[in-house]
């Protein structure tokens, strides 16, 4: 099959041609830096150029929303990172911002807006949604007929933001067999990354949490893992090698299955 | 006329100290922090209906859920019941209500009904917490008096429904001897009249007042024992579901005094400009009780014990020391501990403890990945996050103090925009050399 290179357009580029487009895709920090998440970046850029849809990143000019730091106890650090990029949006003139990483959402919709922040934000999750409502992604079901696939819920988007059935819709599209977990939505269990425990050793106890999360996993016995979060993917990835499931299941971002369905 | 005043007496008594109690606590809110503001009330009742009278969340543990909700349901239909012996009592009037009619009937109906089912369930939770070894009823927080108290409470609760239906039994048996209309209905206690069978008018009017007695007394010492228990819930769910967060569970609180500072750090010319007032000094985060908001203080005392939050825990499941429930007794028995001396002494009062470190260690602090299991579950929407980041705050803000790695993760964001160590020019190298199959 031919391929195509596709070049990213970078916001600052745009502007200066006097272009602005409908949507910021806001990478964050694991998109840009984490080795496997910039394959879930890349994929998810794919499927915004395959659909034609306006965007750009802001590249070097991105920087952390500051989450981690505020779950951290940072406030300090938190308000700084957040009015800065406040003021950036401010600058592009940037109305709608797609995040792929579910911390990210969270503290761009429900916390900026306290710091004066208005600009919307749109979970690739919603916006693929809407695209396939819309029929303008058409899926190759044949891609995962028969695959069996179970949903970690990210706590960022299911518990903290009440997104548990979109992603759902979106596997479901896909012509696999979705399994749930015993431990599913509200119920979920965290992959233990949450809450800047990502950046740190967890404290002693008598096993990791992704290990527990992974055993609710070997439950149902799937061939794929999706997930929709950054950290969660790291967790879960560790906790594949971890079981020595390498073999039999891979974890997948919901972003990485849809582009793979549509052959991009 | 002597029943009435022994009555009034005892109503007087139940008030005053009840009175006494709740001004002693209400007096610790003054300690409290302001910061939530209670608005939105269409919302908040609304949450209220769903949740409190609903009972939605206790259900998420469905089989023990409909015993819970039965109790609390059960409790709603029979303070109708009684009310009425209050004003009874009062006015040495039998069955004051029954003009209600219908109403009445239906009423004493669900009441009585009620009155077995609670029974049923209150036996179930006894057994469950004597007999079967649950473990969500366990932990380093929960000592043997915990244990006591619920069984006290529960035995109190088993009590007061069977004197309730044999003060029933006893008055459909009495009226009948009597020959006097019986007021209202009473589908379970007309079953049980047989028990006294065989004893004469009189004797079986006494067992009636004995009855009556016994149940509107121990509703009365209940009462009373409630704020010292963990039953304090009963009072304080209700309140505590209305003043629920309403904003989604991700979000955490602005610290306004921060934004200031920030926007004085970014925009030094503001300073110039517009001298910021004069504000009080005040501790960035929590360190002690008194620097909670008064909605922490709230979800303390309205805290179960139920151990849901912990045992959804991710910390607490794999063994770490974090307790979300730990967590709000903590800060009650804080608060019990210093409150009194800062009413005396005024609220810098330094007892040389504080509620980080010596009650909530670090530790546990820091075990927490504010997945938001714990308010998720709770059956009264306390928000235990909030409290654990608010804490993380005060160690972070005023101490400087926090585990290395998260040290070095705020230097990367500070110094790279970024929580790791990578240069801001290599942000797109995701974007580099990328190819598409499709034409």
């Amino acid at each position: 099959m031919e391929t195509r290179k596709i070049e990213i357009p970078v916001m600052a580029d745009l502007f200066a041609k006097g272009e602005k487009p409908e949507y910021l895709f806001w990478v964050g920090c694991a998109g840009a830096y984490d080795d496997r998440y910039k394959k879930v970046a890349a994929a998810f850029a794919k499927i915004l150029i395959h659909l034609n849809v306006s965007f750009a990143v802001l590249g070097k000019e991105e920087t952390c929303t500051g989450d981690p730091a505020r779950r951290a106890g940072n406030e300090m650090l938190f308000q700084m990172q957040a009015l800065q990029n406040i003021e950036l949006f401010k600058a592009y003139e940037i109305k709608k911002v797609i995040t792929i990483c579910p911390h990210c959402y969270n503290t761009f919709k429900n916390e900026y807006p306290d710091l004066g922040a208005d600009f919307e934000v749109i979970s690739y999750i919603d916006i693929l949604n809407q695209y396939i409502d819309e029929g303008k992604i058409k899926l190759d079901t044949n891609k995962f007929k028969g695959t069996k696939i179970t949903y970690h819920d990210p706590c960022y988007l299911g518990r903290a933001n009440g997104i548990y059935e979109q992603p759902r819709k979106l596997l479901k599209k896909l012509g696999g067999e979705l399994v749930e977990m015993e431990r599913n939505r509200s119920f979920a269990l965290c992959c233990g990354a949450g809450g800047a425990q990502m950046f740190k050793e967890a404290e002693k106890g008598n096993k990791e949490v992704f290990l527990e999360r992974m055993e609710d996993v070997l439950k149902v016995e799937p061939e794929v893992i999706a997930t929709a979060c950054p950290f969660c993917m790291t967790m879960m990835t560790d906790g594949i090698k971890y079981k020595n499931q390498e073999e039999k299941m891979r974890n997948y971002d919901i972003a990485e299955l849809i582009a793979e369905s549509l052959n991009l | 006329m002597t029943k009435q005043i022994v009555f009034a007496l005892a109503l007087l008594a139940t008030i005053g100290v009840f009175a006494y109690t709740i001004s002693r606590i209400a007096r610790f809110f003054m300690l409290t922090r302001k910061g939530f503001k209670v608005d939105k009330l269409g919302k908040r009742l609304l949450v209220t209906l769903k949740v409190a009278f609903g009972q939605t969340k206790i259900f998420r543990r469905p089989v023990i859920g409909l015993l819970h909700a039965l109790v609390f349901w059960g409790f709603c239909v029979i303070l109708f019941g009684s009310i009425e012996m209050v004003i009874d009592g009062l006015f040495g009037i039998e069955k004051s209500l029954s003009f209600l009619g219908g109403f009445y009937n239906f009423m004493m109906a669900a009441g009585d009904i009620f009155a077995l089912l609670v029974a049923i369930s209150i036996i179930v939770f006894l057994i469950r917490r004597i007999f079967l070894h649950v473990k969500r009823f366990e932990g380093i927080e929960m000592k043997k008096i915990s244990h006591i108290d619920a069984n006290i409470a529960l035995t109190i609760i088993l009590v007061l429904m069977l004197s309730l239906m044999g003060m029933n039994a006893a008055y459909i048996k009495w009226a009948q001897l009597a020959g006097h209309n019986i007021h209202g209905i009473y589908p379970v206690s007309q079953h049980l009249t047989s028990l006294f069978d065989g004893i004469s008018v009189d004797g079986v009017f006494t067992h009636y007042q004995v009855y009556w007695w016994i149940h509107i007394l121990l509703i009365f010492i209940f009462a009373n024992l409630l704020p010292y228990s963990k039953h304090f819930h009963v009072f304080m769910s209700i309140p505590n579901v209305f003043l629920s967060r309403l904003e989604p569970l991700g979000k955490l609180p602005n610290m306004d005094n921060v934004t200031r500072e920030v926007k004085l750090m970014m925009n030094p010319e503001t300073a110039f400009s517009a001298p910021a007032e004069e504000a009080p000094i005040e501790r960035f985060g929590v360190k002690d009780a008194e620097d909670v908001v008064w909605k922490s203080y709230f979800d303390s005392l309205a805290c179960t014990e139920c151990g849901r939050c912990t045992s959804v825990c991710p910390a607490n499941i794999t063994g770490k020391k974090l307790s979300p429930r730990k967590v709000m007794m903590d800060l009650r028995a804080r608060m019990k501990e210093k409150g009194p001396h800062m009413l005396k002494n005024g609220r810098d009062y330094n007892d040389g403890k504080s509620l980080v470190r010596d009650y909530i260690s670090e530790e546990e602090l820091w075990a927490c990945t504010t997945c938001n299991a714990c308010a998720q579950e709770c059956p009264i929407n306390i928000d235990h996050p909030k409290l654990i980041v608010e804490m993380r705050r005060y160690l972070v803000m005023e101490e400087g103090s926090a585990p290395g790695e998260l040290k070095a993760m705020f230097n990367n964001i500070e110094n790279n925009g970024a929580p790791w160590q990578y240069s801001p020019e290599d942000r797109l190298l995701w974007a580099k050399d990328l190819e598409t199959k499709a034409l």
